[in-house]
């Protein structure tokens, strides 16, 4: 039996939002674009999914765009953004420990003349507010912040860096992939103008996920063709992926206290045994303000790739920053924007707990990590110089 | 990704450790790359390798290259030693992956590193 620990990396889609899909590519396989009448029912299903979006988040259905998912509505939402606002100014303020989809989107514009002010991060991972405030310029016309980090679960002040915007008089991106089904999220109350989310990240299928634009916020649209989407996405709706997100956002907050009261004593407990039975460690991230299944620990003597490895043999899939994991042979960039050195953040292991894990599976991780973690010191000449 | 014989010699490295009284010490890599190979060598007047221990910081082929380096050179006499290639101990894994190769040449200068301790100890007592 295969103990899944990389929630954050993409989750089981719920078998009965499967079955509630499955209609949508055989029996009622029709366009939702077209007017005859089998289309129109598909269209209006196809609406009341994107109701169920916007209602989790207290947005309106009519400010929730379709995607294929969190890369793609970053993209939009950033490049977009700036191409619909370019007269405005060229200035945008960002994070330096945002998903790749948001700084490539960055860099990318920098090349087309857009000036990017990435902001630092404080050990826990927490941009500093007063940075932001002195980082806004005459011509800055977007802040993107992520809610919550990938890797070390850290939960940005949103609610404060939306004011801070507003205050400004420029817009606020959020990427929520994250945090979608972790964290309560009211774009009315947190100031929030754009939101890119993801389904598979909430048990709902990969291939789709949603921007909310909120009315008023102009956005180009990054690929060309027919007008789906109220021209800001075109291309074919996929139909079943849509219907599948809806469900799944909507489950996700109905069973919103239960969960994550659930999945967050199986980290605090996962936490707690680490800290007891496993020395010369460092947890990653802020201990509290933190997504709930999130736990990330960087063991010290020994690499990432190589504990990832062991674990895996057991049949535990977890996830690493070590730089052995990665094509350029750097360790991850939101290690080390938090400070960490690199033979530190070569060490470091990512558990995501998810709804489905049991508290006897995170019994047999932690024992496991416990003896991999001494395995892999006693075979180290790093942890013999040091003792 | 990696080959079984890379998965075997990780997850079962052969001659990890620690030789007290070794004749030959040598220590390659560095912490903040992600790799510290550290091999010890037991050379007899014979100038052969009578036994060999390593200990490893680094990543699964970092483990299974010095793991299998020590293999190859165990029972060799130290100029026969001084001939193994990276290439070879790559090989003997059935090959690394291209951005892993680096793994294989650390192996290689971590046998090289402890025979020119040897022979600068030898050096020193002559």
């Amino acid at each position: 039996m295969i103990k899944y620990f990389d929630n954050a990396a993409t989750t089981a889609l719920d078998k009965d939002i499967l079955d509630k899909m499955m209609e949508y590519f055989t029996d009622r396989y029709f366009n939702p674009s077209s007017i005859y009448t089998p289309s129109i029912s598909v269209h209006k299903d196809v609406e009341e999914s994107r109701k169920r979006v916007a209602d989790a988040i207290n947005a309106k259905a009519e400010e929730i765009y379709f995607t294929s998912g969190g890369s793609e509505s970053d993209n939009l939402a950033i490049k977009g953004f700036a191409y619909a606002n370019r007269k405005k100014g060229k200035h945008i303020i960002t994070s330096c420990i945002e998903h790749p989809a948001i700084i490539n989107s960055c860099k990318s514009l920098e090349k087309e003349g857009f000036e990017i002010t990435y902001l630092s991060v404080d050990e826990n991972g927490f941009i500093k507010l007063d940075e932001l405030e002195n980082s806004i310029r005459e011509d800055t016309i977007l802040i993107s912040v992520m809610t919550a980090n990938n890797e070390i679960g850290t939960i940005e002040p949103i609610k404060e860096i939306g004011r801070i915007a507003h205050e400004h008089g420029i817009k606020f991106h959020t990427d929520a992939v994250q945090a979608i089904g972790s964290v309560k999220i009211d774009v009315e109350d947190m100031n929030i103008d754009m939101l890119s989310m993801s389904g598979h990240k909430f048990y709902g299928p990969k291939g789709v996920g949603a921007l909310y634009i909120r009315k008023g916020t102009n956005v180009t649209r990054m690929n060309d063709g027919g007008h789906q989407e109220r021209d800001k996405r075109s291309g074919t709706e996929n139909v079943p992926g849509i219907i599948g997100i809806g469900y799944a956002i909507e489950t996700a907050y109905k069973d919103f206290d239960k969960n994550v009261k659930k999945i967050t004593e199986l980290r605090d407990y996962y936490i707690s045994e680490i800290e007891k039975r496993i020395p010369d460690i460092k947890l990653n991230g802020d201990r509290t303000k933190r997504l709930p299944g999130n736990a990330n620990f960087s063991f010290k003597y020994i690499e990432g790739e190589s504990i990832m490895l062991l674990l895996d043999q057991k049949g535990i899939c977890v996830s690493t920053g070590s730089a052995c994991s990665s094509k350029t042979l750097e360790p991850s960039y939101v290690l080390l924007s938090i400070g960490l050195p690199h033979e530190i953040a070569h060490g470091s292991i990512r558990v995501s707990i998810g709804k489905h894990n049991t508290k006897e599976e995170v019994d047999y991780l932690i024992d496991s990590m416990v003896e991999v973690v001494s395995k892999l010191r006693d075979m180290s000449p790093l942890c013999e110089e040091e003792k | 990704m990696y080959s079984d014989k890379v998965m075997d010699h990780f997850e079962h490295p052969r001659n990890v450790g620690v030789i007290e009284d070794a004749d030959g010490v040598g220590t390659v890599g560095n912490p903040v790359c992600g790799d510290v190979m550290k091999m010890y060598l037991k050379i007899d007047d014979n100038e052969v390798i009578t036994d060999v221990k390593f200990k490893t910081f680094g990543c699964a082929s970092a483990i299974a290259t010095s793991s299998m380096a020590t293999e190859m050179i165990k029972g060799k006499t130290v100029d026969e030693a001084l001939e193994l290639t990276n290439k070879a101990v790559a090989a003997a894994l059935d090959g690394l992956p291209p951005v892993k190769m680096h793994c294989s040449v650390l192996a290689e200068e971590a046998v090289k590193a402890a025979i020119e301790d040897y022979r600068d100890k030898k050096l020193k007592e002559n």
